[in-house]
């Protein structure tokens, strides 16, 4: 493989790898946080590419198409922790695993319905379609890098809220004793509320931004869960940091092993995933006691 | 346990046997398929049982073990011709254990959600496994157009061909799975997987091989909804990757929820609840699947203990592993 | 008191834990005879827990042996352990809650029978578990309330159930974390008298705060502080030396 092609997989595996980590982070900040495992944040990875199609269809701007999408979310997410998810704290890993299983089927009976089956594509925007010239030799899809630009803003603005302003700091004491927090009389219930949304709008948002470059399919909400999952593994679950590592690894693993092993790359990940679980049970940064 | 107890749930059982002998010459073919079906699902989720309600460890992978077996099948039986079950179902059934031993013996080695991601990863790594790849028609499955054949020197002793046959096969099949899961359950061995559910700590201390006791459990857990897997793929004639999905093993895991995660013959009774429920909303709209997933998340907010939580007058309990929490008997039985 | 090393049942040599740059154990050496009480003691942080937990096989030593009858323990987990005669209690209860106190220490005198993993045959075949735990439950004074759920009994019985269940494993050495810890007065009175009975024809080490009884039911006093001991032998003895009075009280007055 030369160089320029090494270049351009490298590029699109470190592209892949941050949408996995945002996405990823959205998960193990709600399990870190909450405690809660979250089945159906695949689906609303799912939900966020297929609303933003909708609303890129019916208003031309892919900009409100991300916002809104992500907006949408906001709120299901606010309306499922308010209506659901908070039957589950203190409740068995089964109980948490089978509510969002239901939640995934009407979900994806939801999508069927308003959107049918089909398979759709999205459009970039004008301003950011084409490619750019990175080096002489070397030209890269100008989206796909706004995608990692995209990332790294809304990674810096999570990073920047938990560790700098009122509310981070009360989502960091709910994360070390929740007991406690209630006790003091801050108002848990309703940060909760907002850590869940925000994971889910975390999800969909991976979903409105990755549609221009991957199809938007029904199947996508699975694909990306158990990615998430395995990220999560690899990571440790509840490292934010740890994400990153898993996000990158897979990332890494991924694309550079459709190219030289298209048999089998999709399973690659879970070899890789295997072999971590001999070295570290909990994750290369795991530290929560399960 | 009382021996009233005991006699009362031999009583429910034998009618229950009875009942289902009768059942395929009062109705219609199609409900005793559907009945066989409901059969084959159940040995399922008791299997899944033995290390969900039993063993404390929720597992997204058994899916894949009862895919794995119905391939086994697919894969052995002849295009025109019978597949011997003699050794096809034997092979089907090692299979199945030989892939949960090797992703037990990695996937323990985890806890509580890890477990959970960790089995649901290694289900979809054997679905991509069978999708992506042409060794067994990939997307497409693998039809199998003969039922195995139950024969010994050349005689045929049933004819799964026949509805019938198959029925009587079927039930035969189940009745020795209730029987072997109960007597593991009663046993010192079953006992042991209890205390490790309920504290492993505890367990470990007093000298028990906790990993080598679960792994054990996941095994013949694995092997036996391969034995469901195998039949399930003769019955319905063809096997695809689905069959291996994690959905498969998440409606399983409802079908035990169902049924109470403490019983041995719950979840075969959450089979014939949740397969009868699919039945009727399939019946009655196209998108039944959300009436599923409604009815589902109602069921985990309003029923965590199962159906026992609305039938309290069908008291007593099922001879189980672990002493109920009732009042003393044995006190009963010291001053009498 | 004689010094017959024959009498050795568990020997520590020394031990080290190493937490990432922590120390919680540095270079600890202890035996414990059959027949005996050994008391461990030492202000919080004094590492008491951590060589507990490495004796159980709870934690991996960093450094050191730990033998029992001259058989080495150090790289064995907890339950080979046990199996070998090692039984041990916690600090936080730790039982089978959801279980009768007779299938608690059923469970634990199985684990000790010839094929504890049968996976055929009822529980209650085995006479000789039978045996030991009817005798382990009268040993720790649960035999009346046996059918009780384990949930269900007050707090000085759960810790009379930890003890029957370690009872029933018939162990050559038992450790002891804290058994008294949240006691009132009349259940510690049962628990202290339960554990001098412990020592016939075993050997016990006992991690305690509550004085009076450490100083009732020890034998042999260990004190420990910042992960090494400093001094080790005779109660009477150990209490009057300055290094404990200083490292438990500052400088002033005797150990209460």
């Amino acid at each position: 493989m030369d160089l320029v092609t090494f270049g351009v997989q490298l590029l699109n595996a470190i592209q892949y790898g941050m949408v996995l980590f945002l996405v990823a982070s959205g998960l193990t900040l709600v399990f870190g946080i909450l405690g809660v495992i979250n089945l159906a944040h695949g689906a609303f990875y799912m939900i966020g590419a297929y609303l933003a199609y909708w609303i890129a269809t019916y208003s031309g701007s892919f900009a409100l198409a991300v916002a809104g999408s992500v907006a949408i979310a906001f709120v299901l997410g606010w309306l499922m922790e308010a209506v659901l998810v908070k039957r589950l704290y203190g409740r068995d890993h089964l109980a948490q695993v089978l509510l969002t299983f239901g939640v995934i089927l009407v979900l994806d009976e939801g999508r069927q319905i308003l959107f049918g089956k089909d398979v759709h594509s999205v459009a970039p925007p004008e301003w950011l379609a084409g490619t750019i010239q990175l080096t002489d030799n070397l030209s890269y899809s100008v989206y796909r890098l706004a995608i990692c630009v995209f990332c790294l803003i809304v990674a810096a603005a999570i990073f920047w809220v938990i560790r700098s302003t009122k509310i981070g700091m009360i989502v960091r004491a709910g994360a070390e004793n929740r007991e406690m927090t209630r006790v003091l009389g801050i108002k848990s219930d309703v940060v909760n509320r907002y850590v869940f949304a925000v994971g889910i709008a975390l999800a969909a948002f991976g979903g409105a931004v990755v549609a221009p470059v991957s199809t938007v399919f029904p199947g996508m909400g699975d694909g990306m869960l158990i990615l998430s999952f395995v990220v999560v593994v690899l990571g440790g679950l509840g490292s934010v940091a740890g994400a990153a590592i898993g996000a990158l690894l897979i990332g890494l693993t991924d694309t550079f092993g459709k190219v030289f092993f298209p048999n089998v790359a999709s399973i690659l990940i879970y070899v890789l995933m295997a072999a971590v679980l001999i070295w570290r049970p909990n994750g290369i940064l795991g530290r929560r006691e399960i | 346990m009382g021996d009233a107890d005991i006699r009362r749930w031999i009583v429910i059982g034998l009618v229950c046997l009875a009942a289902a002998i009768v059942l395929p010459f009062l109705v219609p073919a199609y409900y005793a398929q559907f009945a066989a079906k409901v059969y084959i699902m159940g040995m399922l989720a008791m299997a899944l049982n033995l290390v969900v309600g039993h063993g404390g460890l929720v597992s997204l992978c058994h899916g894949a073990f009862f895919g794995l077996a119905g391939y086994a099948l697919a894969l052995a039986t002849p295009r025109y011709d019978h597949a011997a079950i003699w050794w096809t179902l034997p092979l089907a059934v090692a299979a199945a254990g030989a892939v949960a031993l090797v992703i037990g013996a990695l996937a323990l080695r985890t806890r509580g959600i890890y477990f959970i991601m960790v089995t649901l990863a290694f289900g979809e790594m054997l679905f991509f496994l069978f999708f992506d790849t042409q060794f067994a028609g990939g997307s497409d499955g693998i039809f199998i157009n003969t039922k195995p054949e139950v024969a010994m020197f050349g005689r045929a002793l049933v004819d799964l061909d026949k509805p019938l046959g198959f029925y009587f096969v079927v039930l035969g099949v189940l009745v020795a799975v209730i029987a072997l899961l109960t007597v593991l359950i009663r046993s010192p061995f079953g006992h042991a997987l209890a205390a490790a559910r309920d504290n492993e700590r505890r367990t470990r201390a007093l000298g028990f091989p906790v990993f080598c006791i679960r792994l054990t459990a996941f095994v013949i857990s694995g092997a036996l909804a391969g034995l469901a897997g195998y039949f399930a793929a003769a019955q319905f004639g063809f096997v695809v990757p689905q069959m291996l999905g994690w959905h498969v093993s998440a409606t399983v895991l409802v079908m035990v929820l169902i049924g109470g995660l403490r019983s041995i013959t719950g979840p075969l009774v959450g089979a014939m609840v949740l397969l009868g429920l699919e039945e009727v909303l399939k019946a009655t709209t196209e998108y039944w699947k959300l009436i599923e997933g409604i009815i589902i998340i109602v069921l985990v907010i309003v029923l965590p203990g199962g159906l026992r939580q609305l039938l309290p007058h069908i008291g007593g309990r099922m001879p189980e592993a672990r002493p109920a929490r009732k009042a003393p008997r044995a006190a009963d039985a010291g001053h009498a | 008191m004689r010094e017959r090393s024959s009498d050795i049942a568990l020997a520590a040599r020394g031990l080290s834990k190493q937490f990432g740059g922590l120390r919680a154990v540095a270079d600890v050496s202890l035996d414990v005879r059959i027949g005996e009480i050994h008391a461990v003691i030492g202000p919080n942080g004094a590492g008491k827990s951590t060589l507990i937990n490495l004796l159980s096989g709870d934690l991996v030593v960093s450094a050191g042996d730990i033998s029992l009858d001259g058989a080495a323990l150090t790289h064995l987990p907890p339950h080979h352990r046990a199996r070998a005669g090692v039984g041990r209690s916690y600090q936080k209860t730790t039982i089978f809650a959801d279980f009768t106190a007779h299938e608690n220490v059923r469970l634990a005198a199985q684990a000790h029978a010839a094929r504890p993993l049968r996976m055929i045959g009822s529980v209650h075949a085995d006479a000789g578990v039978n045996r030991r735990t009817a005798d382990a439950l009268m040993l720790a004074g649960l035999h009346e309330r046996a059918a009780v759920v384990a949930r269900q009994l007050s707090h000085g019985e759960q810790r009379q159930l930890e003890i029957a269940m370690v009872l029933a494993t018939a162990p050559r050495v038992i450790l002891l974390d804290e058994p008294l810890a949240g006691m009132g007065q009349g259940e510690a009175r049962c628990i202290v008298d339960l554990i001098k009975s412990l020592k016939a024809g075993r050997a016990v080490l006992i991690v305690e705060h509550d004085m009076d009884a450490v100083f009732e039911l020890a034998d042999r006093l260990t004190v420990m502080a910042d992960g090494a001991v400093i001094a080790s032998g005779a109660p009477d003895e150990v209490r009057m030396q300055p290094a404990v009075r200083s490292a438990y009280l500052g400088d002033d007055g005797a150990p209460a």
